[in-house]
């Protein structure tokens, strides 16, 4: 059983083939790096695999069940989470507010309209727990107005790995950090215990390329190379993507 | 709330009477801003769920049933209302969901309007007797006065309790980042029509308040003016606050009956009003004053205690 299993899987939006065929297979506990230029369509095989777009066709299969036609929550539930390029959070609220509404997507009690919500202590430590993991807990209550882009990104990742998710898709989690910053999350994302399988997307290939056990290089929609890290670096194809040659 | 309890004291039917009509409004605007304030829905079909109750209920107690049987199927039918109105207007947020409501609303008024054989049309429903809850009747102004508190009272609190509740917080998780949510795994749609249906039953209860008070519905009620009061109210009052639809629906009601004793045009008193508002407190008048005070106290602590460069920020 592998942790994710993608199948031909293409997606067009009108007439420009934004994913072409994509077939690839990321094992359990595999650090995995999709790179590629800037409208290689990494983004959008994200969207596809989190079920926030659907495909024209292929299939796509978490942990061997198929979830090609599995509603976005339902593969939340089924052990995915995601973080997002352009961050996206809950901006009017806490921090430990943002991590709470992550546990709460999960839980039962999110349907519940009598109890209140602030008195739920095991919600409020399992969130502590997640922001210990990436180091904000000493500002939990920060509303998120008042925090830096930097703090953000940890937020976003904080919120997915709340979740304790068994496949975690990153989509750029260093995208505009500083060199302090970057050092950070890449500890952060070091510290990740292998039971999560990761997948990872990266524009720029320097940053992550040592946390990547396996890379897929996509352009034009189209896996061009895969493999090992020395394997895709090699590779001549790599080069002419990146450097035009 | 223990002064709301005393106006007795006020004496003048009058003036209870239109404490009642307060009360009424406020339910409903309590009810509007479940999804204005909280689910980030604006809707301006809300009269139509108001009149369902009212109607419902009217036309079966002219058909000769009883208060408790008439109550209750009225608010089945607004909360049936509510899901038909929930599954249309969900298929857009925003101004496309504005435009659904109000749609929807104006079909409704439209029935009340046209469908004579039905709802009487233009000439409306008698509604000839209040109900006598536990034998009590509520014929005289303060006793239909207390009633209307306990029923007021207790939305208060479903309301204080849904906000502060999980359930609360996925809805205002909708309503900031819905796309996040549905990766988090909330199933935003249902959650949404949920919090329709809720809005829905508390506006079918504000119905049935407006037609005993008033012992009479035309389709006056049904109205697009008045979904755009109800919006006013969450609006000027504070969207999205337990204390500012209330406030607002105080304004309106206030302005309404006694500036308009006053000034013959007290639809352009009440518009200036708005705009002062809107202009000075765009969140509202409740998190609006909030907001002055704190700056005003601070200001003035700034100056008697410490100079204003060694002041800390203060801490939330």
């Amino acid at each position: 059983m592998s942790a994710l299993q993608i199948e031909g899987l293409s997606k067009s939006f009108g007439g420009l083939r934004v994913t072409a065929n994509v077939s690839l297979v990321v094992e359990l506990g595999e650090r995995r790096l999709i790179i590629g230029p800037n409208g290689a369509g990494k983004t959008t095989l994200f969207n596809l695999i989190t079920g926030e777009l659907a495909p024209d066709s292929g299939r796509i299969a978490l942990l061997g069940h198929d979830i090609t036609h599995t509603a976005s929550r339902r593969r939340a539930h089924l052990g995915m989470a995601r973080t997002y390029q352009i961050i996206t959070l809950f901006p009017r609220d806490t921090i430990l507010r943002n991590i709470t509404l992550a546990l709460l997507g999960l839980s039962p009690l999110r349907w519940n309209a009598f109890a209140d919500l602030s008195a739920q202590r095991g919600l409020a430590e399992q969130a502590h727990a997640a922001l210990v993991r990436v180091g904000l807990d000493h500002i939990a209550g920060r509303p998120l107005a008042q925090t830096s882009y930097g703090e953000r990104r940890r937020v976003e990742i904080a919120m997915a790995l709340a979740q304790n998710p068994k496949v975690l898709l990153l989509d750029e989690p260093f995208a505009g950090l500083s060199v302090d910053e970057r050092r950070d999350v890449r500890k952060l994302l070091l510290a990740i215990p292998r039971e999560v399988t990761v997948v990872m997307i990266e524009h720029n290939m320097d940053v992550a390329l040592d946390l990547a056990d396996r890379i897929t290089l996509l352009h034009f929609g189209e896996v061009i190379v895969e493999g090992t890290r020395a394997e895709v670096v090699a590779n001549p194809r790599t080069r002419e993507v990146y450097l035009g040659a | 709330m223990l002064l709301a309890t005393l106006p007795m004291w006020v004496g003048n039917s009058y003036y209870i009477n239109i404490a009642s009509q307060i009360l009424i409004w406020a339910v409903l605007a309590l009810a509007l801003n479940v999804l204005v304030g909280y689910a980030g829905l604006t809707s301006l079909g809300h009269a139509g769920l108001f009149a369902m109750g009212g109607y419902t209920a009217a036309m079966l107690l002219a058909n000769g049933h009883n208060h408790f049987i008439a109550d209750l199927v009225a608010l089945a039918v607004t909360l049936a209302t509510a899901g038909i109105f929930a599954v249309l207007a969900l298929r857009a947020t925003g101004i496309g969901f504005l435009m659904i409501t109000l749609a929807i609303g104006q079909i409704l008024w439209g029935i009340a309007y046209r469908w004579a054989s039905l709802t009487n049309g233009d000439n409306g429903i008698n509604v000839s007797t209040r109900p006598e809850p536990f034998g009590l009747s509520l014929s005289s102004a303060p006793s239909f006065y207390y009633a209307t508190l306990v029923v007021f009272l207790v939305a208060v609190a479903t309301m204080a309790v849904f906000v502060r509740s999980p359930f609360g917080a996925s809805l205002t998780g909708t309503r900031d980042q819905a796309r996040r949510m549905t990766a988090l795994g909330y199933n935003v749609w249902l959650i949404r029509f949920l919090a329709i249906l809720f809005s829905g039953f508390w506006s079918g209860v504000a119905g049935l308040l407006f037609i005993y008070y008033n012992q009479f519905i035309s389709p006056q009620v049904v109205a697009l003016t008045t979904s755009a009061e109800a919006l006013l109210m969450v609006i000027s009052g504070g969207s999205g606050t337990l204390l500012g639809p209330i406030v607002g629906a105080a304004i309106v009601v206030i302005m309404k009956n006694v500036v308009s004793a006053y000034i013959e045009r007290w639809n352009l008193v009440l518009g200036v009003i708005f705009i002062l508002i809107i202009s000075f407190m765009p969140e509202g008048l409740v998190p609006g004053s909030v907001r002055l005070w704190r700056a005003a106290s601070q200001a003035l602590r700034g100056r008697v205690a410490v100079p204003a460069a060694a002041r800390q920020e203060e801490p939330r």
